[in-house]
C-alpha cells in the first residue's frame, strides 16, 4: 500500500492506494480525478525533466519532450553528464534523441548565443 | 524624446502590458536592466509555465521567448540594459545606459512592472556568522541555471514557498544533498504540486512550525541551528538541534521592488507594500499604472501576463483622453478587504463594464468548506462555495458588474 498526495487541487487528498493482483483500489480521494491521478501514479508516474547542458563558457537549459519514468530521473540525467554543446543551438533543437529508449528527447528550452 | 507609453521592466507583466498598448496604436518603449527581456523567467528552466495562458506547459525561457519574440517584431522600442533613475509624477523617466548616457523621455502614461526582490539574510535578521554559502533561492537559482555554476553540496532550505521548492529539486538534480526545508509556519505556502514533485519525490522532508535559530561558519558556512517554534512563532530553546550543511537558501518572501517611485505621490496598501489601483491597475497618480509582482505577488505567470494586458490596454486609453475626460470621472466603487482577506486587487473601480470585473485576492489563513461572499452596501451580490483555500494561491472571483455600489466588501466565512 502507497500514501499518494494528490495534485489535481489545492485540497490535498492523501490517498491509500493499494494494487491487488493489478486492480488499483485508491482510498481518500474527494473526488473522481484524485482516483486517475492515483492510478497513474501507482503503475507508471512520469515526470518531465529539466537540467543544464554544457556549451563553450555557458550552458544551455533542456528538458525532455514528454515526462520519464520516475524511477528513471537520475539515469536520464546521467545521459547528459560530460556532454559539451558546439554553438549554436537554437530553442527547440534535439539535443540527445531518444532518452533511455523512452521515445522522448532531451530538447533545447534556451539559446546559445542568445 | 517622447513616447506614448513607457514601461518599466522588460519581464512577463512588462512584455504584455507593451504588448496590448502597441496593438491600440501607441509608442511605446521598455526600460530593461539585463540585456535581454524576459525577467525571472530566464533563470526558472524548470516547466509548468502557460497552462492556462497557452494551453501547454512550457519552461520559463520557453514561456518569455514567445512573448519576447513578439515584442521584438513590433514597432515597440526596447531599452536594455538601461536603469531608470527617477518618474516623474508628470511621466518624465530619467534613465542611464553606456550608449545613450543619461537620457530623459516624456511619456503620457507609465506602467511599473519592475517586478519583486527577495528578503534577505539582513530583513530576517539571521542570527550568526556571515560566511558564503548563505543564498537567496532566487539568487542561487541564477547562479545555478544561467551561469552553470555549483553552489554548494550539503544544503538546508529556510521557507517553503515556490522558490524554496523548485530550488530543493534543482539543487537534487545537479547532484547537491538537500538535507531539509524548515517552514516557520504550520503549512508552506508552496503550490501543493511543488511539495509533491520537488520534496516527495526525492524524499526531502519538509519540516513545520521550525525556523534557524543561529548560522556558524567562519569562510564557509558549517551549519545551522534550528529549532521548533511556539504558537507565537518564537523558537523553543530545548529543541534547538545542529545541522551541519555548506550551504543555506533563503525563501522567506518578497518585496516589491518599489525604491523608484519612494518620492512620487502614490498611495501605497500596507497589505500588498504596494500601490492602491483601479480595474485598469493605474495608481493613485493618475497616468501610472502598475502591473505583475511589482503590485502583488503571483503563482503564476499566466496571471501576471493577464495583469500586464489589463494595464497595457487601460494606460493605451488614458494617453488618449483629453484632460478634460481624464478630469471627468465617474464616482469609484470602494473594494475593501473583508473577514479572512489578506488584500483584493483591485482596490477600487472607476466604471463597472457591461462584461464584469474579476477581483483577485488572497486569504489570510487556510479556510476549509468556507464560502467567499460579495457584499455591497449591505446586499449580497456574490456567493460561492469553495471546499478549500489557501494563503498561498491567489483567487479570483468575477463579478457581473450588476448591483455594484460604493462601499463594496470581499469576505470568507466557514460554511454552517
Amino acid at each position: 500500500m502507497a500514501k499518494i498526495t494528490c495534485i489535481v487541487c489545492p485540497t490535498g487528498c492523501v490517498m491509500n492506494v493499494e494494487d491487488i493482483d493489478g486492480r488499483i483500489s485508491v482510498d481518500g480521494n474527494k473526488c473522481p480525478n484524485g482516483a486517475e491521478y492515483a492510478v497513474v501514479e501507482m503503475t507508471a508516474p512520469k515526470r518531465v525533466i529539466t537540467s543544464l547542458v554544457k556549451i563553450g563558457h555557458g550552458v544551455v537549459p533542456v528538458k525532455t519532450n514528454g515526462g520519464i519514468d520516475k524511477n528513471k530521473i537520475f539515469d536520464a540525467l546521467a545521459v547528459l553528464k560530460g556532454l559539451v554543446l558546439t554553438a549554436p543551438i537554437i530553442t527547440g533543437d534535439v539535443i540527445v534523441k531518444n532518452v533511455l529508449g523512452s521515445g522522448v528527447d532531451f530538447v533545447a528550452t534556451g539559446s546559445f548565443p542568445e | 524624446m517622447y513616447t506614448d507609453i513607457a514601461v518599466i521592466g522588460g519581464g512577463p507583466a512588462g512584455m504584455a502590458a507593451a504588448l496590448s498598448a502597441v496593438k491600440l496604436n501607441k509608442s511605446v518603449v521598455i526600460f530593461e536592466r539585463d540585456e535581454r527581456l524576459g525577467g525571472v523567467l530566464n533563470q526558472c528552466i524548470h516547466n509548468g509555465f502557460g497552462i492556462h495562458y497557452f494551453g501547454e506547459e512550457l519552461t520559463g525561457p520557453e514561456y518569455a521567448k514567445r512573448f519576447a519574440d513578439t515584442v521584438m517584431a513590433s514597432s515597440i522600442t526596447v531599452k536594455s540594459e538601461t536603469t531608470v533613475l527617477s518618474i516623474t509624477d508628470d511621466k518624465i523617466i530619467t534613465a542611464v545606459n553606456a550608449s545613450d548616457g543619461v537620457f530623459r523621455i516624456q511619456a503620457k502614461a507609465v506602467i511599473l512592472a519592475m517586478g519583486c526582490r527577495e528578503r534577505t539574510a539582513g530583513s530576517i535578521m539571521l542570527a550568526g556568522t556571515r560566511p558564503s554559502g548563505i543564498y537567496t533561492a532566487g539568487t542561487a537559482q541564477k547562479l545555478i541555471n544561467t551561469k552553470g555554476l555549483a553552489v554548494g553540496k550539503r544544503a538546508v532550505i529556510l521557507g517553503s514557498g515556490d522558490i524554496g521548492l523548485i530550488m530543493a529539486r534543482r539543487l537534487t538534480l545537479e547532484g547537491a544533498a538537500v538535507l531539509a526545508v524548515l517552514e516557520l509556519m504550520p503549512y508552506s505556502s508552496g503550490l501543493k504540486r511543488n511539495i509533491v514533485q520537488c520534496l516527495d519525490d526525492f524524499g526531502i522532508p519538509l519540516l513545520c512550525n521550525r525556523t534557524i535559530t543561529k548560522v556558524v561558519g567562519k569562510d564557509r558556512l558549517e551549519g545551522v541551528y534550528y529549532a521548533e517554534t511556539d504558537k507565537n512563532l518564537k523558537p523553543i530553546k530545548e529543541t534547538e538541534r545542529f545541522l551541519e550543511c555548506d550551504t543555506l537558501l533563503l525563501s522567506v518572501g518578497l518585496i516589491p521592488e518599489l525604491d523608484l517611485i519612494a518620492d512620487n505621490d502614490i498611495r501605497i496598501n500596507p497589505a500588498t507594500n504596494s500601490a492602491y489601483v483601479d480595474e485598469g491597475r493605474m495608481t493613485s497618480v493618475d497616468g501610472i499604472f502598475a502591473a505583475g509582482n511589482v503590485l502583488h505577488v503571483h503563482n503564476l505567470v499566466d496571471n501576471v501576463s493577464e495583469e500586464g494586458h489589463i494595464a497595457g490596454a487601460s494606460a493605451a486609453l488614458y494617453a488618449d483622453m483629453t484632460d478634460a475626460q481624464r478630469a471627468q470621472r465617474a464616482d469609484r466603487i470602494n473594494i475593501r478587504a473583508g473577514d479572512g482577506i489578506k488584500y483584493v486587487i483591485p482596490n477600487y473601480i472607476n466604471t463597472p463594464s457591461k462584461s464584469g470585473v474579476d477581483l483577485y485576492f488572497k486569504v489570510k489563513d487556510v479556510y476549509k468548506d468556507c464560502e467567499v461572499c460579495v457584499l455591497s452596501d449591505g446586499e449580497t451580490i456574490y456567493k460561492k462555495n469553495r471546499r478549500i483555500l489557501t494563503p498561498g494561491e491567489t483567487e479570483k472571483i468575477r463579478l457581473d458588474g450588476k448591483g455594484l455600489n460604493k462601499d463594496t466588501e470581499v469576505f470568507v466565512r466557514e460554511r454552517k
